[in-house]
C-alpha cells in the first residue's frame, strides 16, 4: 500500500513535469501550501489513530514503522526531483526540494523520538547498547546524524555563506539515502520485498543522475 | 494417460462442490493480489483475501462442516495473577509466515483454513508408525488451562491462557524407542490454503524440534485452544506446541507430523539464519541477538507509553526448566 502511494506520487510528478506549463510565482506558492499540507497528513493520521487507540496490538512498533516509512518516502521524493529535471528538462519542481527534504528530516525526528522515548523511555545505557550491537540500528542512527548538518544548513543564509561547500555538504544526502534503505533492509527478518523495492527506486534515481548528466554536458558543448 | 490410484478419502470428508468453487474464487482473488504484489506495487494479497473472506460466515454455514468443539477443561495455577493479553491482540498480532509475513496477515489470510478433519502422524524412532485424529488427541489427556508468558525473539511478549495438555502425554502415547533423543514437529504446508507457502521466504514445511527431555518437561504443552475456545486458525489450529521458556518461534503451529529422531533436527529458522537462531532458543537476556535487544521486551497491550520490561532468564521459568541445561554453555547453545 505504502509503496503504491510512492509509485503514484512519482508518476504524478513525472506527468506534471511533462504536461503542465511552468507555474508562475503565485501558483508555486499555492502549490507549496498544498504540498506542505499533504506532507502533514501522515502525522495527522498517527495522532488520529493514537487518540482512537487504533495503532494495532503493538502501537510503539506501529509508530516507529510509520514514521520510518514516511522518512524514506520524503527522502526518495526529494531525490526524485532532479531526475525529473534530467529526464524532462523541467526545473520548476526543484523549488520543492528544500521543503520535502525538511519534511524528511521532520519525520526522521519523529522516528528517532519514538525510538528514544516510546521504545526505550530514554534509558541511555540500553539505547547505546542497542545502537552499538545491532547493525540496522547503527546505520539508521548514522543516517540521522548525517542529516542533521543538512537540516541546519538549509536556510538561504547558509547557502550564501557556504557557497560551493554547501553543494559538497549536501551531497551527503546520497549516503543518507543508502544508509536509510540499508536500515530498513537489515531490519526485516526474511521477507525483503518492501526494502528491495525502495532499494530499486533509489538505484533508479541514482542511475538517472549518473547516466543523464554526462550526456547533458556533452550536448551543451 | 490417466493414472488411477485408490482414494483413501472417506465420502464425508469430501468438500461439497459449491464450497469448493467458492474456495477457488477466493484463491483466484488472492492470486491476483499476489500477482499485483510481485509486479512491484506490493498491493497486498490480503486486500483480495479480505474481500473474499467477507463471505466467510455465509460460506461456513453452507459448508456445514462440523466445527471443532473443545471438551471441558480444568483451570490450573499456572500464571495465576498475570494480566492477560486481550483476545483481540492475541488473535490479531501473529507471526505465522504460512499466512503472510505481516503481523496482521495471518488473521485475515487464515479465515478459510480448515483445521478439520485433521490427523497427526507419528514417525521415526517409535515402536510403530501411527496416526491420530484431532478428535482423539482431544481425548488423549484431560485438557487444562495454562496461563503462560510468551516471549517473541523480536522483543515483544504476551500472556496467553492456553488450553491444552502436557506434551509428555502425547509422547507416552507415541511410544518412542530408546534411540529417540529428539522430537521434530512438522507443520502443515498447504499451498492452496496457506498463501505464504507459495513464497520462498522459508524452507517449507516449518520444522521445529526439542530434545526429548525438554519435550517431556511438564511445562511443555500441546495447545488446542485459547481463551476457552478451540485454537483460532491464526494461532496454529488445530494443535500447536507451546514451550514458554523458549522464544515464540519454537512453537510450531498446525502440526501434522511428529517425528522422533536420534540426531538433532535442523529447524527451519536454523536453516534461515544460523547465526541468529539456534536449536535451543531459550529466552535468555544475557545472550545478544544480532537484530533485537533481548534484555528487555515490550508487553503487548501495555500501551504507547508503557516502555519496556526486563526479560527474565528462561522467560521466568528457571525453577521448572533450569536444571535441564545445567553445565551447558548457553552462549554457544543459543
Amino acid at each position: 500500500m505504502q509503496a503504491w502511494i510512492y509509485a503514484k506520487t512519482f508518476r504524478l510528478a513525472l506527468m506534471l513535469a511533462f504536461i503542465s506549463k511552468v507555474p508562475d510565482r503565485k501558483q508555486v506558492t499555492r502549490l507549496k501550501v498544498a504540498v506542505f499540507s499533504l506532507c502533514l497528513i501522515p502525522l495527522v493520521r498517527l495522532v488520529w489513530l493514537a487518540l482512537h487507540d487504533d495503532l494495532s496490538a503493538n502501537p510503539v512498533e506501529f509508530v516507529e514503522r510509520s514514521t520510518g516509512y514516511w522518512t524514506l518516502f520524503m527522502l526518495l521524493t526529494t531525490l526524485s526531483l532532479s531526475p525529473v529535471r534530467l529526464l524532462t528538462g523541467r526545473t520548476w519542481q526543484l523549488q520543492f526540494r528544500r521543503m520535502l527534504g525538511l519534511f524528511m528530516f521532520f519525520y526522521a525526528c519523529l522516528h528517532v523520538t519514538a525510538y528514544l522515548w516510546l521504545d526505550y523511555s530514554f534509558i541511555w545505557p540500553d539505547i547505546i547498547k542497542d545502537i552499538v550491537k545491532h547493525p540496522y540500528v547503527l546505520v539508521g542512527a548514522a543516517a540521522f546524524m548525517l542529516s542533521l548538518p543538512l537540516a541546519v544548513t538549509s536556510s538561504n543564509l547558509m547557502i550564501k555563506l557556504l557557497r560551493e561547500r554547501w553543494k559538497k555538504l549536501h551531497r551527503l544526502v546520497y549516503l543518507i539515502a543508502v544508509l536509510g534503505v540499508l536500515h530498513f533492509w537489515w531490519l526485516v527478518k526474511k521477507d525483503i520485498r518492501e526494502p528491495l523495492l525502495y532499494a530499486l527506486i533509489l538505484a533508479f534515481l541514482l542511475l538517472v543522475r549518473v547516466y543523464c548528466k554526462p550526456k547533458a554536458k556533452a550536448a551543451s558543448k | 494417460m490417466i493414472i488411477q490410484t485408490k482414494s483413501d478419502i472417506i465420502p464425508s470428508e469430501i468438500t461439497p462442490q459449491e464450497v469448493f468453487d467458492d474456495r477457488r474464487k477466493f484463491l483466484q482473488q488472492a492470486g491476483f493480489g499476489l500477482l499485483a504484489g510481485s509486479a512491484g506495487l506490493l498491493v497486498k494479497p490480503l486486500e483480495a483475501a479480505a474481500n473474499a473472506a467477507g463471505d466467510l460466515a455465509q460460506l461456513k454455514s453452507r459448508a456445514n462442516s462440523p466445527i471443532l468443539k473443545l471438551p471441558a477443561y480444568s483451570k490450573t495455577q499456572y500464571g495465576a495473577g498475570e494480566k492477560l493479553t486481550s483476545f483481540e491482540d492475541v488473535t490479531s498480532y501473529n507471526n505465522y509466515y504460512e499466512f503472510g509475513t505481516a503481523k496482521d496477515e495471518p488473521a485475515i489470510n487464515s479465515k478459510l483454513f480448515k483445521p478439520q478433519p485433521w490427523t497427526v502422524s507419528i514417525e521415526g524412532e517409535v515402536k510403530k508408525n501411527k496416526t491420530i485424529s484431532i478428535e482423539d488427541i482431544y481425548k488423549l489427556a484431560p485438557l487444562e488451562e495454562r496461563i503462560y508468558r510468551m516471549r517473541c525473539v523480536e522483543g515483544w511478549s504476551m500472556v496467553i491462557p492456553w488450553v491444552g495438555f502436557p506434551l509428555a502425554q502425547l509422547i507416552k502415547w507415541a511410544e518412542p524407542n530408546t534411540n529417540a533423543k529428539y522430537v521434530e514437529f512438522i507443520s502443515l504446508a498447504d499451498r492452496q490454503q496457506m498463501p505464504g507457502v507459495n513464497m520462498p521466504i522459508l524452507d517449507w514445511p516449518y520444522v521445529e524440534g526439542l530434545r526429548i527431555d525438554e519435550a517431556m518437561n511438564p511445562l511443555a504443552i500441546m495447545a488446542v485452544g485459547l481463551y476457552g475456545q478451540p485454537l483460532p486458525n491464526q494461532n496454529g489450529a488445530p494443535m500447536r506446541l507451546v514451550v514458554p521458556w523458549k522464544y515464540g518461534f519454537k512453537g510450531a503451529k498446525a502440526i501434522v507430523k511428529i517425528r522422533f529422531t536420534e540426531k538433532m533436527p535442523l529447524t527451519t529458522w536454523m536453516k534461515a539464519g544460523p547465526n541468529e537462531y539456534g536449536f535451543y532458543a531459550n529466552v535468555n537476556p544475557q545472550v545478544e541477538h544480532p537484530r533485537w535487544t533481548q534484555s528487555s521486551e515490550k508487553r503487548i497491550g501495555a500501551g504507547l507509553f508503557a516502555g519496556r520490561i526486563k526479560t527474565q532468564m528462561f522467560n521466568g521459568y528457571t525453577e521448572q526448566v533450569g536444571q535441564m541445561y545445567a553445565g551447558m554453555d548457553l552462549r554457544k547453545n543459543f
